[in-house]
């Protein structure tokens, strides 16, 4: 028994056995139409079997390879088999299942997919942890994964989705939903920054602000995002009344303006918390010798404060980053724009794949950006250590 | 400090009358609401809607402190250290997914109702109490613990009595990360029909009733920083008793 387990990798085992009985639920949906509940239909009951043994030996064969333990690289790419055979499977019948059906028949993946799609990618998390990729290869493989994902996405291949028929009667809107999303998450970081460092510079030298900017920021935090933003209009909305000029230049109470405000405030705690905590960081040992070597206070905060601080300072942008990316989803219910628009468009319609089609590029934007920032951060840190 | 002593009074007085006699604040909400439009939401009233948001986000943090303290417990133990790398993964990219974003997927899942709302606060609740939890029971002081062993106290022993209330401060403060996201995820929850505080605002802006959006916003925006501050004073308490 113990020579057998010391072969196992317990995380795999527990992939194995999660991912054989999501085998057994329902891996696709076959509905009437984009509204009603669908029909459930196991993977090896979507179409013949010159289509679903392939696949579902590929995921099996894709489980069993997680089970090495030790060997990161086999388990690597026994997950990049699992999801080939998941696309494999879901590309191959969705036509054959929809030219069986209905007109207005839409197929969409079901629990037993997602769940086999979320086990494979922790088995890639898994044994990438245990293989330690630098920064530098961790960007190529996002890079990688992205071009695929793009790749398969463009192909058509799963073009007979029912979210990607969602996606192509919305095309237009799509982008334009997109590049809001993104002007509200970045447009606030950039405006959270242009107001934080400094404020987070000023509270570093001033333990007194320090004692009230912090705390009240921390509260701001605390409230609610459907109430802040809700808080907005008629603060915005007031504003937009009063200031001559102002609602020629979008500021009212609904729409972009408050949803855009909202975001500024729940970004100032990172900001500025952790530039101060990065300033703070610096080592009393370098800030003697920079003090020595005759350095003013402006040269002191340049050239020491402010590079040794970096990581910590960009890890706060990157809790920003993150948090905005989600949050922006909130501003489709204020008129706003982004991807929200598309979550709570669903939602009232009881459409579940015009909710996926606003919620999963949101998921894929936020751990992108998440992957790319900790790169950096990671990048920044090598940097200051060789240095100091 | 002295501000907390007279603004804490103030904030839970002005919440309970919100939640008690809105009807106090037509004159203060009226200039918000539509020509001739209701001025305060009548359709539920703020008690049963407060207590009803507030059950939902207590059931769902009580049943993810439960679970993630028990999972932190397990992959601190030797038997469960193998699974530590994934457990951080895990965390660490869950954290990423919007609460929105797991509230919008449950309901495919789940249907809508309380049971989506639930469900997305207990998971994405889990994470900040596992993390921090994890990190309370990893970064133990060695000489306490040793100490613990040399006095004979069993495994069992250890853990309940060394182990746990050591950890605790830690991780109470990802019990109050979980609970203050779990309020606010709540509030969106009335958007896949669980009954919360958001409907007030939801029916606002539906309706463009502003009126009703500051009522909602108010009456939610005070729950979440007073019991923010309640769990704060909690942490400080127990840390100063801890003698850390």
């Amino acid at each position: 028994m113990k020579g057998i387990r010391t072969h196992l990798s317990p995380p795999g085992l527990l992939f194995a056995i999660l991912g054989l009985a999501s085998l057994l639920a329902p891996f696709m949906t076959l509905a009437a139409n984009r509204i009603v509940a669908g029909d459930g239909i196991v993977a090896w009951r979507i179409s013949g079997h010159a289509i679903t043994v392939p696949g579902v030996a590929a995921v099996i064969i894709g489980l069993a390879m997680g089970l090495a333990a030790g060997w990161a690289r086999l388990r690597f790419l026994g997950a990049v088999l699992g999801l080939a055979g998941l696309l494999w499977l879901l590309s191959q019948s969705a036509p054959i299942l929809l030219s069986q059906a209905g007109e207005y028949a839409r197929v969409s993946p079901a629990a037993g997919f997602w769940c086999l799609f979320v086990i494979f990618m922790l088995l890639m998390a898994d044994a990438l942890a245990a293989l330690k990729p630098g920064p530098l290869l961790r960007g190529v493989l996002l890079v990688a994964i992205l071009f695929a994902l793009a790749l398969v996405l463009s192909s058509g291949l799963l073009s007979d989705l029912s979210v990607l028929q969602e996606f192509a009667s919305r095309r237009v809107a799509f982008f334009t939903e997109f590049q809001r999303h993104l002007g509200l998450a970045f447009g606030s970081l950039a405006a959270a920054a242009l107001i934080g460092f400094p404020l987070g510079i000023l509270c570093h030298h001033r333990a007194a602000l320090k004692g009230v900017t912090l705390p009240v920021l921390s509260f701001l935090q605390t409230i609610p995002s459907l109430a802040m933003f809700g808080l907005m209009i008629p603060i915005l909305g007031l504003v937009g009344n009063i200031v001559p000029g102002a609602q020629e230049i979008g500021i009212a109470g609904i729409g972009f303006a408050p949803a855009f405000l909202a975001l500024v405030l729940y970004s100032l705690l990172p900001v500025v918390g952790n530039t101060v905590a990065g300033l703070a960081s610096t080592p009393p040992a370098a800030l003697e010798a920079a003090r020595g070597m005759g350095m003013t206070r402006r040269q002191r905060l340049l050239r020491v404060e402010l590079p040794l601080g970096l990581p910590i300072i960009l890890t706060g942008l990157r809790i920003v980053l993150v948090q905005n990316i989600g949050l922006a989803v909130i501003a489709g219910l204020i008129g706003g724009g982004g991807f929200g628009t598309f979550v709570f468009q669903g939602l009232n319609q009881t459409a579940t794949d015009l909710i996926l089609l606003g919620a999963l590029p949101t998921v894929v934007l936020a751990l992108t950006a998440a992957i790319v920032m900790d790169i950096l951060v990671e990048l920044t840190r090598h940097h200051t250590e060789e240095t100091a | 400090m002295k501000i907390g002593l007279i603004l804490r009074p103030v904030m839970i007085a002005i919440l309970l009358a919100l939640v008690l006699r809105p009807e106090w604040f037509v004159p203060i909400f009226a200039p918000f609401a539509p020509d001739g439009g209701p001025v305060i939401y009548q359709r539920t009233s703020m008690l049963s809607l407060s207590l009803s948001h507030l059950g939902i986000v207590t059931l769902a943090s009580a049943a993810a402190t439960i679970v993630a303290v028990a999972l932190a417990i397990l992959v601190t133990r030797p038997a469960g250290a193998a699974f530590r790398p994934l457990s951080r993964t895990i965390t660490n990219m869950g954290q990423t997914f919007p609460p929105v974003a797991v509230l919008a997927l449950a309901v495919p899942a789940l249907g809508f109702g309380a049971g989506p709302t639930l469900m997305a606060l207990f998971l994405y609740g889990l994470l900040p109490i596992f993390e921090n939890a994890v990190t309370a029971l990893t970064s133990l002081p060695r000489a306490t613990m040793e100490a613990a062993r040399g006095i004979g106290l069993s495994r069992w022993q250890r853990l309940l009595r060394v182990e746990l209330p050591l950890a605790l401060p830690v991780t109470l403060t990802g019990i109050r990360l979980s609970i203050v996201i779990a309020l606010g995820t709540a509030t969106i929850g009335s958007t896949v029909a669980a009954r919360t505080l958001g409907e007030v605002i939801i029916a606002g802006l539906l309706t463009n009733n502003t009126a009703y959006v500051l009522q909602g916003g108010l009456i939610v925006g005070l729950f979440a920083v007073l019991i923010y501050d309640a769990l704060v004073q909690l942490e400080l308490y127990l840390t100063k008793r801890m003698g850390g």
